[in-house]
């Protein structure tokens, strides 16, 4: 048996050691909000932290994870959705299909601890994640509502949304 | 009757009450424990929900008067849920904070005798092929609402009305809700008619409403197929022959076979071999131990440079079937004083979704069932049946959302793999992946071809004759050959017929010849998001800017003087030039590109600004992009399916390129398949010059205008015609 410290929590699980983290993640511990998408670190859909660093999952053999690190997942950066990085998405309707966004997310919440107010070179360098649907714009602005301190309003898109409020 | 097929994530606190259609994948998280339920509809179960009335097919009400809204295209990330469903409520009159959607299954719909219609989600036609029966659909269970409440207060159904799910009888004050009267509601006769509303009347379609399946994207609580689980399910990995038309000779299990957890090794079909294992990371590593002989087949040697002599010897064939003709452009070209000609081609791409493809599958010799994200859920029923020697009756597909289609997905060649494996161990969920290096080997491939312009010039510069030949690969000739007529595939012409809402060309061109001499290599060909839209407004208008420069004309004016009888197309083309600022002065070291088409029923335009370094590095920093899709449902998603279309498109056009050594294909995962990223991306300015009267498409023919806008923008900028995609493998150092 095996331990990892996965959002807070000690898991144990049962896996070859040269595993990815990713597939530990989402096959023995039941996280599949993180996903597959090349198992080359080229996509960023299996981003995680560990101990805060944007890390690509599907290439770190999880016998290299310590059980003092810090893993966080997508289900691990708040229980209701209620993450600024998150709540900016999902004012501006940030998702297509949504496969990649846990990758992005991740990606973007790091980038934002790192520079609260990054500029669109930082945003360029740090989101080198792949989507395939093209929600690029939209996941910059949102990078940018979330540096303004949350005012969904900045990005301009006018969007309405179920409880009246129009961001 | 309901049908809970959608698999749904519920946050729940702590101990989940689970029903028995629901089991758990349990996991602990920070804060304690998060409990994930999925609604996975088992074998045989009844699906109704007690309580809950059918009013139609397409409408469900809770006594909570919260509505469930059936949709039977796919969602895969276009926004078809919310857009067919502001559809549906803008004629129930329902109170939309209280919509969801949920997909019948294809089963379903053959069973009620295609109640739901066609299933298949392509060719942008969700919104534009249903719109009206689903209007239908919730104006007839508006009706029958009202005379149920009209009924029970024994007046005319006439003095009462409906607004946000309440239904009200002015003259005796009285009101009750949709909740209420929705089991009675259900047992009335379906209206014979129904009136819709204008679409100026609308309240709920047409407005920036926010996407019904957001919020769960953003949590990783939104379940795609990779991420399903079933009781007692297995996964498996698979290799199919990389040399399309190839077999498996043999193959050695010995050191496969011993590995943690390995079930079974064994062969699918006469073309595969694939490992089932406790998880996908034991089936895929040890399906990488297995020793694989392939009988490689009569393709072992084709190449890419093959394929190019094929098809440039279509380019003068004097065989071609014929897509659109007006005068005699031959002897008008064989007449003119002056004579343009130019060759352009189209590499073979790969969509590339970012979820691979998979399927589960679970087979018993009395029922077959598959949950899958398909583009198809009726092509994917059939495939069941064939694949696993069932009746459809006792066969079902259960569709997940998508990671992802781009067309990729309305084949069912997965579906397939994933029943013959279940059938394999009958009574187990197998669950399959493809590895990306599998998804990225065994495409259906974006077509390639090839297309010779010869244009006919008089003294003044006019156009007297055109004859595009196109030559290559027919996407109709694999998938529904019969299809095919006297040897012409219609769709090789989008954006070049004569008229219609498959793509009109835009331009009245004197003496007109556009035909295609098919040439099929073997690598096979599907639709890819835009098809053939997207080579054929390529070849036209970057020709079309070709003329211009050769005549000194303006290539905007040389264009609206061609496209004086196409008004919409013009239109589109005029609003894109406006706010691109054409004619205008550009920023130093910004050049501007025009182009336009019409594709999916839509009309639509682009301005794309670039710069070229010295050392001819291309930066595309602004498009400027026009759409008339007639009715505009949702727009701030239509400007999401745009911006998206030119992430789609320019990706394309940068990078996209699949190339065939020894009959497979060379590019395996995206370290030799670059794709766009958020460092490439552009501002894009979308221009909704909704001119109502008609419905198109939204979610690919701006793909079509990406690449031309660019390439005309690049040849302003650099004087160099780039005529062969992809342009990472082309010179744009200033000519």
């Amino acid at each position: 048996m095996t331990q990892l410290n996965v959002n807070g929590a000690m898991r144990t699980f049962e896996a070859e050691a040269d595993t990815p983290l990713l597939w530990v993640l989402r096959e023995q511990l039941g996280l599949t909000g993180t996903k597959y998408g090349c198992g080359i670190a080229q996509c960023g859909a299996c981003t995680v932290h560990i101990d805060g660093v944007p890390t690509r999952s599907c290439v770190r053999p999880v016998s290299s994870v310590s059980a003092a690190a810090k893993v966080v997942t997508i289900e691990g950066l708040s229980a209701d959705g209620s993450h600024p990085v998150q709540k900016a998405w999902a004012a501006l309707d940030v998702p297509q299909c949504g496969f990649c966004q846990s990758g992005m997310i991740m990606a973007a919440t790091a980038l934002l601890k790192a520079k609260p107010m990054p500029t669109d070179a930082d945003i360029d360098e740090a989101m080198t994640n792949i989507c395939r649907c093209g929600t690029y714009n939209r996941i910059r602005a949102a990078i940018k509502v979330v540096a303004n301190g949350g005012n969904a309003k900045l990005a301009g898109l006018s969007i309405q949304h179920a409880d009246r409020s129009t961001t | 009757m309901n049908a809970t097929h959608d698999v749904k994530g519920a946050l729940d606190g702590g101990t989940s009450a689970v029903s028995r259609r629901q089991f758990l994948a349990a996991s602990t998280v920070a804060g304690g424990s998060l409990v994930f339920a999925f609604h996975v509809p088992l074998a045989g179960e009844a699906l109704a929900q007690p309580a809950s009335a059918e009013v139609n097919a397409w409408v469900v009400v809770h006594p909570d008067d919260s509505v469930v809204i059936r949709i039977a295209r796919s969602e895969m990330g276009q926004g078809t849920l919310t857009g067919l469903a502001q559809l549906v409520a803008e004629e129930l009159d329902c109170d939309w904070s209280k919509v969801t959607t949920e997909y019948p299954t294809p089963g379903q719909n053959v069973a009620r005798n295609r109640v739901w219609g066609n299933f298949g989600t392509g060719g942008s036609r969700g919104i534009r092929e249903s719109q009206d029966y689903v209007r239908k659909g919730g104006a007839a269970a508006r009706t029958m609402l009202v005379q149920a409440a009209a009924d029970e207060w024994k007046v005319a159904a006439s003095e009462c009305r409906a607004a946000a799910g309440v239904i009200t009888h002015r003259a005796s004050g009285r009101s009750t809700s949709y909740g209420k009267v929705a089991a009675a509601a259900s047992k009335l006769t379906p209206p014979a008619t129904v009136a819709l509303k204008d679409p100026k009347d609308w309240t709920l379609a047409g407005k920036r409403l926010a996407r019904l399946d957001t919020v769960d994207k953003t949590t990783g609580r939104q379940i795609y197929g990779h991420d399903l689980k079933l009781p007692g399910m297995l996964n498996a990995a698979i290799k199919e022959c990389p040399v399309f038309g190839g077999k498996l000779k043999s193959f050695n299990a010995t050191a496969a076979a011993g590995r943690p957890g390995v079930k079974k090794v064994l062969q699918v079909g006469d073309t595969a071999v694939a490992v089932i294992a406790d998880t996908w990371w034991r089936a895929k590593t040890a399906l990488d131990a297995v020793i694989i002989e392939w009988d490689e087949g009569p393709n072992a040697k084709a190449s890419s440079e093959g394929f190019d002599a094929i098809l440039k010897a279509g380019l003068n064939a004097p065989q071609a079937a014929i897509g659109n003709q007006n005068g005699d452009a031959l002897a008008a070209i064989a007449a003119s004083a002056r004579r343009i000609e130019s060759v352009y081609s189209h590499p073979h791409q790969n969509h590339a979704t970012m979820e691979t493809m998979n399927a589960t599958a679970r087979y018993t010799p009395e029922r077959c069932e598959v949950w899958t994200p398909t583009q198809n859920g009726e092509a994917a029923l059939a495939a069941t049946s064939e694949a696993c020697g069932l009746p459809v009756a006792k066969c079902e597909v259960y569709k997940l959302h998508l990671g992802g289609g781009f067309g990729r997905r309305g084949m069912s060649d997965y579906v397939r793999q994933a029943v013959l494996l279940a059938k394999e161990m009958p009574g187990t969920p197998i669950k399959l992946i493809w590895s990306r290096e599998e998804d990225m080997t065994q495409g259906r491939y974006h077509p390639i071809t090839q297309c010779k312009l010869t244009a006919g010039l008089d003294g003044q510069g006019n156009i007297t004759g055109l004859h595009m030949r196109i030559s290559g690969q027919s996407i109709l000739a694999a998938v529904f050959p019969q299809n095919v007529v006297n040897g012409k595939d219609p769709i090789v012409f989008q954006g070049l017929n004569a008229t219609g809402p498959e793509a009109g060309i835009g331009y009245t061109i004197p003496n007109l010849l556009i035909d295609h001499a098919m040439r099929n290599p073997h690598v096979p060909p599907g639709f890819w998001r835009g098809v053939n839209l997207n080579q054929n407004a390529v070849y036209l208008e970057c020709f079309i800017d070709e003329v211009a420069h050769a005549t000194q004309q303006d290539p905007l004016a040389l264009r609206r003087k061609l496209m004086a009888n196409h008004p919409k197309h013009l239109a589109v083309l005029n609003a894109a030039a406006e706010r691109g600022g054409w004619g205008q002065p550009a920023p130093a070291g910004v050049f501007r590109g025009l182009a336009q088409t019409m594709g999916y029923g839509s009309y639509v335009a682009a301005c794309a600004e670039v710069s070229v370094s010295a050392q001819g590095v291309l930066k595309v920093l602004r498009i400027v992009a026009a759409t008339d899709p007639g009715y505009a449902v949702n727009p701030q998603q239509i400007e999401a399916q745009v911006e998206g279309s030119f992430a789609y498109g320019l990706s394309a056009a940068l990078y996209g390129s699949c190339t065939v050594k020894d009959g497979r294909i060379e590019q395996t995962n995206f370290h030799t398949y670059p794709v766009l990223k958020m460092e490439d991306m552009p501002k894009v300015e979308t221009v909704l010059v909704s001119s109502g009267g008609f419905w198109g498409g939204v979610g690919e023919p701006t793909i079509a205008v990406a690449a031309p806008a660019v390439l005309n923008a690049i040849f302003a900028a650099t004087g160099r015609r780039i005529r062969d995609l992809p342009l990472k493998d082309q010179n744009l150092k200033r000519a």
